[in-house]
């Protein structure tokens, strides 16, 4: 608390690429409790991160290429083998489970985690060059990030003790 | 007695640090929180919260899987 009002508070940053609902939790998670223990905290949302600033969330995960996925199942643990994921509404499936265990472990949602960055000031920097590559409407996007590109996020980072890239 | 009790019992990281420096935030400094979790991670991330906040833990205690931290604002 001491630190952010004197002005000396240190600084992180975070690159955020990866938009699906297991990847969006390490990046908010982290942002949201440096900013609680007084850092100044930036995200940059490029690529498939940018999707997590849309202000409607629908967030899935794939079992595909993630072969260390284990599911908690009846006391034991499920594999995901990539073969399964071919299989119509695996994933679907998947993302079920996976929610039904967030909110009974008491793990806060991605919309929760988000509402409270932007509480705590977390600024937030929406890659331009992916808003025209996607397709993505400023109308579809939450309000607050400001629009901004790689310069913007590296004048950020040279000012940071923290960078990380998720 | 703390000033002031927060309730975070079943709440997963990082939800216990965030309600309380909410709750710190909204108090004054030298005012006491007392904060009740279950996560047993929040052990060691009340002592890394307090270390870089500045405020102070006054103590954190095991009481029956139940995690009590008492907390004093910093100035």
């Amino acid at each position: 608390m001491a630190n952010e009002e004197s002005g000396n508070a240190k600084r992180m940053s975070i690159i955020v690429t990866k938009g699906t609902l297991d990847w969006a939790y390490p990046p908010f998670i982290l942002a949201t409790t440096a900013a609680a223990m007084g850092l100044e905290v930036t995200m940059f949302f490029t690529f498939y991160g940018l999707s997590l600033l849309k202000k409607k969330l629908d967030l899935g995960i794939s079992t595909l290429g993630n072969p260390a996925m284990e599911m908690p199942m009846m006391g034991m643990h499920m594999k995901m083998p990539n073969i399964v994921s071919m299989l119509p509404g695996v994933d679907s499936l998947a993302t079920g489970m996976m929610k039904s265990m967030i909110a009974k472990k008491g793990v806060a949602s991605i919309e929760e985690l988000r509402m409270a960055a932007i509480e705590s000031d977390v600024k937030m920097i929406a890659c331009q060059m992916t808003m025209d590559l996607f397709e993505y409407k400023p109308e579809d996007m939450i309000e607050g990030p400001v629009l901004g590109g790689a310069a913007t996020y590296i004048e950020t980072a040279t000012k940071s003790e923290i960078n990380l890239y998720i | 007695m703390a000033d002031q009790v927060l309730d975070a019992k079943g709440l997963n990281c990082p939800l216990p640090i965030l309600r309380a420096r909410k709750a710190l935030g909204a108090m004054n400094s030298g005012a006491t929180l007392e904060i009740l979790a279950t996560d047993p991670g929040s052990v060691k991330d009340f002592e890394a919260f307090c270390r870089t906040t500045g405020n102070e833990l006054l103590s954190s205690v095991n009481d029956n899987g139940v995690f009590r931290f008492v907390i004093r604002r910093a100035g």
